[in-house]
């Protein structure tokens, strides 16, 4: 038995990552705990496009130039959340999402 | 189509210009011009059918063929179904070519008296004019097409100038009624039409039309081969007796009569024209018109026979009792009519002595019942009452008025020498010779009875003493009414002389015999002086009225109940019982599944809208949860 | 550029447009834009209408059979051609007659709408955009166009009766448009299964034409799209949004609407329906022909109940389109030819009592039967026009009604090859009870409202009809007389044109001798 961990053990991580991000999106009142989940899941479906990578096509990049776009896009899309959020908590002096529902209709 | 008739299309175009110019131009401007064009117009057709009845006549001096004078194709159906509109002449459509126009012109003159002062006479001259239009083009239609279009035009128009005091509620009402009941009976004409349209195109089909004619033309449907066609596929009694109910619905027979004693609320000559001289012989004419089809069926022509028969008995008796001058004349007519109609029904082709009985009594009836009808006209200017009981000792103030309306009295009475003693005496005849003996015992009943009514008006109206101010103060009509009076009263003694029915005679006319028993005068004159004695006998004294009617006399006087029950039917059943819940039914039941479905979207819309909390996270689980169950199924779908 | 089909479309477009260009407070400035409009429209009616003339009997005389069949003054423009959508316009003589009506009426509805105050100016404009739809409508032959022109014709209806609107105007605006939205879905399945079912992926009609769809495909496509026109067209029961609409709707919407836009529904139920699915019309045609019979005497019968002018004419216009229907499923040449008279002359009468409708109201201030009376006195002029167009309804022979109606009851009771006779006859005779029911409703009605003793207090200053309301109402009566009296001309125009529906459906013109 070898402790070189295979693609299946890789899969488990990424998808426990995704399981713990989604938890955290679901279950999170503060709007930072739920980007943080946000997080999680991007970067489990980068650490997916990685292993794939590794494993399926190993002469080529096209798996680590994917996952360095989503790092890119999950920068962006974090700095965007984060103003978004301050500009909340100026005016609510509050991050807890249950009580955002004026968009309800 | 014959050359020498092609003028003929002039008679019914003339009044249709002038209905056209009087009703456009000049009524609005000048109600005295509007009466004298429409008056010309007419005066102008008389002459032309005057003219063709005497070259018709020298062509063909004992019954003759019939000639489509002028026709063009109107309406084209379908190949092979065109309704075309032209002039058909034949022996009886000569015949009421002359009736119409001269009874249309005298009435014309007579209204130019008559309507002197009323402010809207422009446009009674305009309907005047359009009446005598349509009735002429009823009369020359050579198709059944034409016949319906022109029939329902002689209606719309008899509803204008019933309805012509159009303020006063009882004449908008009379004039609803009229035309409403005549709709009801035309429905079934139409259907009628509808099929023998059908079964005549089939025939056509198969058969072949002659050349010039075509599927609706009277002519061919009255062509041996299509009523033999027709009865084999025994729809000949039923097509018959559709038409003979639209016939029966314009001729006021028994039970489609109650629009006619109504129809009296128009202006009078408008009733001597179109409801006792014209348009109401229409189902008469009609029923003549397509004898040779009726008589391929039996049964429809003892239909016709026994509702004539009975509405001839039926309104005789009711005209006993009325008190209002117009209706004694209205049921009168009725009563008439039902000669002539259950004349049409004892003839056969063979023996067709009714048949021409009938269109010569068409012809004197024209002319006696229109005398009748200006009389009281007259009377009723001067009297400016319609009850009989508020008349009498007219006969010195209106000697004119009273010698003429004792000639059609007469003359309806059935005493030699007018008119009506020779026509009636052939109906008679024409019962005798075809053996309907209890159809003979009715006709001479109501011929005493139409004696004594007569003679009751006659009496109570023009001689003893006045019955009220302005009885005694009645004057003469002014001569452009007694003109037409006179004229009428010298028809009305000589009509009887013209050889009407030689000229009208079938030629399957096997030759029977055309008089029946030698002592049938004897009789028939005898019931009509009974009939007048009686009258005379309970009349003569002066009273000041008839004592308040009781007992039998009250059912007779309210037309045994028929126009209660009709007005059960539609005013107690249709309109609350078919009409209310329809419309009830089409605002909650058919709309109500409209609003339904509305609504229910609304609520699904207002319920499934609390599953939309505005919790982000609420939102998400939803979604989460969507994607699992979705992953399964794919999972178990692709497994 | 362009043909004179497309300048008939676009007109009214442009028209609008001009109105919109007009300052708001210049209130008869676009009033004349829009009479001029109309106006200028109506003499390129007559154009085109000419040309289709001289360009169908020329070919008539050449083909030698009096025939002419073909489209006429097509132009042909691809738009989206991997899909097979072009802008294909074109007349036959269905369609000119269909666009004459619909240019009378805007012309009549635009005079007698002289007088309307409140945004008078979107009131016109929006109006003209709803004509052009219409227009659009009958002039195209590529389905997708004609698609979005159907979709035109009835969105501007919601804005026409819920702003200028009476009583409760929001709410019918509401009904209309939904259930027309409800029935556009229908006609666009179907004309989406029309292209799908086809051999070449085309919205072309007259391609579209040569192709006989299997039987199981016809069977479900013809219902859906039947139903679809027919909802527009007052199929019973689809037809409850018209009473509320029309009630509603300002004077020369309803006009329009029940005088036009109605008949959108029979003649898209002819022209889609019944020619490219002749047999799935020979299934549905009993179920069609009992609903439509229910729609002729229901119409009748809930009429004599209604005591708002308004509602009255729109329960007889329920009861007149079933006409249009009835001789439609008739699937014979006589009912067909009877069809298309009856949305003409149904086109013109019931413009003609709303346009009065809407004068009267205009002048007493109600619409309610049983609180008038003896009107005619003081308005004799609108009484005359009232009394030819109830005259025209119960079918009177001279008026433009008699001809459509005797076309029809000849054509159901001649029936087809594919329906027992004897139930077409039955069913026919059971309609005809309409005319004395009809006779009925319009007499008591008018009666009522003209006829009788005059409330003086109350009615005894009102003047007669303008000389806008008298051009309107004129214009509508002559062509109510001269339809039925020259017959032949109308029929001459269209007949020829309905040779291919009936063709199309088995040439019931030659079975019908040998039934």
């Amino acid at each position: 038995m070898s402790l070189v961990p295979g693609l299946e053990h890789w899969f488990i991580l990424s998808t426990l990552f995704f399981a713990i991000g989604l938890y955290g999106v679901l279950s999170r009142r503060s709007a930072v705990g739920v980007l943080i989940g946000v997080e999680l899941m991007l970067n489990s479906t980068a650490l997916n496009f990685v292993i794939f990578n590794r494993y399926l096509a190993t002469p080529f990049l096209d798996g680590a130039v994917m996952m360095i776009f989503v790092i890119a896009v999950a920068a962006a899309e974090a700095v965007l959340a984060m103003a978004i959020f301050v500009q909340i908590f100026r005016s609510r002096h509050s991050v807890d999402i249950s009580t955002m529902t004026e968009m309800r209709y | 189509m014959d050359a020498g008739f092609a003028y003929a299309w002039l008679v019914p175009a003339l009044p249709l210009l002038s209905f056209a110019i009087v009703g456009l131009f000049i009524a609005p401007r000048s109600r005295q011009a509007a009466g004298l064009v429409a008056t010309a117009s007419v005066l102008a057709a008389t002459v032309i059918a005057v003219i063709i009845a005497a070259q018709y006549y020298v062509a063909f001096p004992s019954g003759g063929d019939a000639i489509i004078a002028w026709s063009f194709a109107w309406l084209e159906y379908a190949p092979g179904l065109t309704a075309t509109i032209g002039v058909l002449l034949d022996p009886i459509s000569v015949l009421l070519l002359v009736v119409v126009t001269v009874v249309s012109l005298l009435v014309h003159i007579y209204s130019l008296g008559y309507m002197a002062d009323d402010p809207g006479s422009g446009r009674y001259f305009t309907f005047l004019n359009l009446f005598t239009f349509s009735m002429l083009g009823l009369v020359v239609a050579p198709n059944i097409l034409q016949m319906f279009i022109c029939w329902e035009l002689v209606g719309v128009s008899s509803f204008l100038l019933i309805g012509y005091y159009y303020q006063k509620p009882s004449a908008v009402a009379a004039s609803k009624k009229a035309f409403i009941v005549t709709r009801f009976a035309d429905v079934f004409f139409l259907i009628g039409i509808l099929l023998l349209g059908y079964q005549g195109f089939q025939v056509a089909a198969t058969v072949g039309v002659p050349d010039g004619m075509q599927v609706f033309d009277f002519l061919f449907l009255t062509a041996p081969s299509t009523v033999g066609a027709l009865g084999d596929a025994s729809l000949l009694t039923i097509a018959m007796v559709l038409v003979f109910i639209g016939a029966a619905g314009k001729s006021a027979m028994f039970p489609l009569h109650i629009w006619l004693p109504d129809a009296m609320e128009g202006p009078t000559p408008v009733s001597a024209l179109i409801h006792a001289a014209t348009m109401v012989v229409a189902g008469i004419y009609l029923v003549a018109r397509l004898f040779p089809a009726f008589a391929g069926s039996a049964d429809a022509l003892s239909v016709a026979m026994i509702v004539g028969a009975f509405t001839c008995l039926f309104a005789a008796v009711i005209a006993c009792t009325q008190n209002d001058i117009k209706r004694v004349l209205a049921f009168s007519t009725l009563s008439q009519l039902g000669y002539m109609m259950f004349a049409l029904g004892v003839a056969t082709l063979a023996s067709p002595l009714g048949y021409a009985a009938s269109l010569f009594h068409l012809f004197t009836h024209a002319f006696f019942k229109a005398l009748l009808f200006l009389g009281a006209g007259a009377v009723i200017h001067a009297v400016h009452s319609n009850s009989i009981w508020e008349m009498g000792g007219l006969a010195r103030r209106m000697p004119v008025t009273h010698v003429t309306f004792l000639i059609a009295t007469l003359a309806i009475a059935g005493l030699p020498p007018l008119a009506g003693f020779f026509s009636k005496d052939l109906i008679l005849a024409a019962a005798l010779v075809n053996h309907h003996p209890v159809v003979f015992a009715v006709g001479l009943l109501v011929a005493a009875l139409t004696a004594f009514y007569m003679g009751r008006i006659y009496i109570v109206a023009f001689l003893g003493k006045a019955r009220s101010d302005s009885a005694e103060k009645a004057h003469e009509a002014s001569p452009v009414m007694l003109a037409p009076l006179l004229i009428l009263a010298v028809l009305s003694l000589g009509a009887g002389f013209i050889p009407v029915t030689e000229f009208v005679g079938l030629p399957s006319d096997s030759g029977h015999d055309h008089h029946g028993p030698a002592w049938l005068p004897y009789v028939a004159t005898a019931a009509g002086l009974a009939g007048l004695l009686i009258a005379w006998v309970i009349y003569r004294r002066p009273t000041e009225g008839e004592a308040e009617a009781t007992g039998w006399r009250v059912v007779l006087q309210r037309q045994f109940y028929s126009n209660e029950v009709y007005l059960f039917v539609t005013k107690r059943i249709i309109f609350p019982f078919v009409s209310a819940p329809i419309a009830w039914f089409d605002r909650h039941v058919v709309d109500g599944a409209v609003n339904l479905t509305g609504n229910l979207t609304r609520w699904s819309g207002i319920v499934l809208s609390r599953l939309q909390t505005g919790q982000l996270q609420t939102y998400a689980t939803w979604f989460v949860g969507g994607v699992v169950v979705i992953g399964l199924l794919f999972w178990w779908w692709v497994r | 550029m362009g043909g004179p089909v497309t300048w008939l479309v676009i007109l009214p477009l442009i028209t609008a447009l001009a109105i919109l260009a007009v300052s708001s407070n210049r209130t008869h400035v676009f009033r004349w834009v829009a009479l001029v409009g109309t106006g200028l429209h109506l003499l390129l009616t007559g154009f085109v209408t000419w040309q289709y003339w001289v360009q169908a009997s020329r070919d008539g005389a050449t083909t030698g059979d009096g025939l002419f069949t073909k489209l006429y003054l097509v132009e042909r423009v691809p738009w989206f051609e991997s899909l097979g959508i072009q802008y294909l316009v074109g007349v036959d003589g269905v369609s000119v007659a269909m666009i004459i009506l619909t240019s009378i009426v805007i012309f009549c509805g635009v005079l007698v709408s002289w007088h309307v105050v409140e945004r008078a100016k979107e009131f016109f404009a929006l109006l003209l955009i709803l004509v052009t739809g219409v227009f659009g409508v009958f002039v195209s032959f590529d389905l997708f166009l004609f698609f979005i022109f159907y979709e035109l014709a009835v969105l501007p209806m919601y804005l026409l009766i819920g702003i200028w609107g009476t009583g409760p105007k929001e709410y019918s605006a509401m009904k209309l448009t939904i259930m027309l939205m409800a029935s556009s879905a229908l006609i666009l399945v179907g004309i989406l299964a029309l292209h799908h079912g086809a051999p070449v992926p085309t919205f072309d009609l007259t391609q579209l034409a040569q192709h006989s769809y299997p039987l199981a495909f016809q069977s479900w496509v013809f219902p859906v799209i039947f139903i679809g026109f027919g909802v527009i067209g007052a199929l019973y029961p689809f037809h409850t949004w018209s009473p509320d609409g029309h009630a509603s709707a300002p004077t020369a919407v309803s006009m329009l609407h029940a005088g036009v836009l109605m008949k959108l529904g029979g003649y898209g139920a002819l022209r889609v329906g019944i020619y490219l699915l002749p047999e799935g019309a020979k299934e549905w045609a009993l179920v069609f022909m009992i609903l439509t019979t229910i729609n002729i005497l229901y119409g009748a019968l809930a009429a004599i109940r209604q005591k708002d002018l308004k509602y009255f004419t729109a329960y007889s216009s329920v009861s007149h389109c079933g006409f249009v229907l009835f001789g439609l499923v008739a699937l014979n040449s006589i009912g067909i030819q009877g069809a298309v008279i009856q949305m003409f002359s149904h086109g013109i009468m019931t413009a003609l009592f709303f346009a009065l409708i809407g004068m009267v109201y205009g002048r007493t201030h109600t619409r309610m039967i049983p609180e008038m009376g003896g009107l005619g006195v003081r308005i004799p002029w609108l009484a005359a026009c009232f009394y030819i167009g109830g005259l025209a309804s119960l079918g009177l022979p001279g008026l433009f009604g008699f001809v459509a109606e005797s076309h029809v009851f000849l054509g159901g009771f001649f029936g087809n090859p594919w329906i027992d006779t004897t139930l077409t006859r039955t069913l026919t005779i059971i309609a005809t009870l309409s005319i004395v029911v009809t006779a009925v409703y319009v007499l008591r009605g008018l009666g009522t409202v003209f006829q009788g003793p005059l409330d003086e207090a109350r009615f005894g200053h009102l003047t007669d009809a303008t000389l806008t309301e008298r051009l309107g109402s004129g214009i509508l009566v002559a062509v109510l007389a001269i339809g039925g009296l020259v017959p032949f001309l109308f029929l001459d125009l269209i007949s020829p044109s309905l040779v291919p529906f009936v063709e199309r459906l088995g040439d019931a013109l030659i079975r019908l001798g040998v039934l």
